[in-house]
């Protein structure tokens, strides 16, 4: 059963990434190039899925509990701080480089192109790394919630 | 490139992207931010849930192979070819994922679905970084 739901779950949200576009990475460059061929299709991208959400997250968030599990794991972190600023910072740069981000660079991995079979693999090395910098630099005995560390 | 303006059909691909939101929450209760549920697959998994992960990635894999089947031709993308550029791009946007606590569906759907501050803040900035690396790259360095 979860398996299946999540099976779907990713089904659709690739679809979704498929049928707006954005698994296209030119497309994504050319939102990102107002001075250029600019393309605004990413922003009702984000129209559309926001409204989705923010109005499906109402009535879920109002049970006791998800439908499979024991808890919701919602981020709880409220400031900002260096690691937000600059992690965002360089993601941008790197969305900017490819036109990829992670759900498009792996929705992608089964189109074949070059470019994808590099950038997966790096990013997971990214995300490698990025995990035991900040796990080196807790201070000792400081667990963080895994759903308020990754969302 | 160009690429034509698509208001119907990315309207409607977000929208999907939101019933998946909504769907992870009502049966999971977690984000469906990809750079976390990737994140589950690798070690120590702290995370939780490595199956859950697992099948949404494998349902994401999936997507093309039923787009093509649906729509009779496979999905058609332009990816650089430029193997250093993707992997230094790969790292960037994996490492900034990881230190920023999310990426564009994370932070970019379902933080600001959830009017989370920091996820206002973090989108607010990677646009701004991806808008000024795409201007360095195609108007200033590429022409």
């Amino acid at each position: 059963m979860r398996a299946a739901v999540n099976f779907i779950a990713g089904l659709i949200f690739g679809l979704g990434l498929l049928i707006s576009g954005m698994a296209n990475p030119a497309k994504v460059q050319n939102f990102l190039d107002l001075a250029g061929t600019f393309d605004p299709s990413l922003i009702l991208v984000m129209f559309g899925a926001v409204v989705v959400t923010l109005i499906g997250y109402r009535f879920v968030l109002r049970r006791p509990r998800p439908l499979l599990a024991e808890r919701f794991l919602v981020p709880t972190l409220k400031d900002f701080d260096g690691r937000l600023v600059i992690g965002a910072g360089l993601f941008g740069i790197g969305w900017g480089l490819s036109g990829f981000c992670p759900g498009p660079a792996i929705t992608s991995l089964l189109l074949l192109a070059k470019g994808t079979f590099i950038f997966v693999p790096a990013m997971l090395v990214g995300i490698g790394l990025a995990r035991i910098l900040t796990q080196a630099s807790l201070p000792a005995g400081r667990v963080i919630p895994a759903a308020s560390s990754e969302d | 490139m160009v690429t034509e303006f698509t208001p119907i059909a990315s309207m409607l691909g977000g929208i999907l992207v939101g019933i998946s939101a909504v769907m992870l929450m009502a049966f999971n209760g977690r984000i469906a931010g990809i750079s976390g549920i990737v994140g589950r697959l690798l070690p120590p998994y702290a995370g939780g849930d490595v199956g859950g992960a697992a099948s949404f990635i494998l349902g994401l894999l999936a997507a093309p192979l039923v787009y093509a089947a649906a729509t009779g031709a496979p999905f058609a993308q332009n990816v650089s070819g430029n193997a250093a550029l993707m992997a230094g791009a790969g790292v960037l946007v994996g490492f900034g994922a990881g230190l920023g606590g999310g990426c564009t569906s994370g932070h970019g759907v379902c933080g600001i679905a959830r009017l989370s501050p920091r996820s206002l803040v973090a989108t607010a900035i990677f646009m701004a970084t991806g808008f000024a690396t795409v201007f360095v790259m195609r108007h200033v360095v590429g022409g």
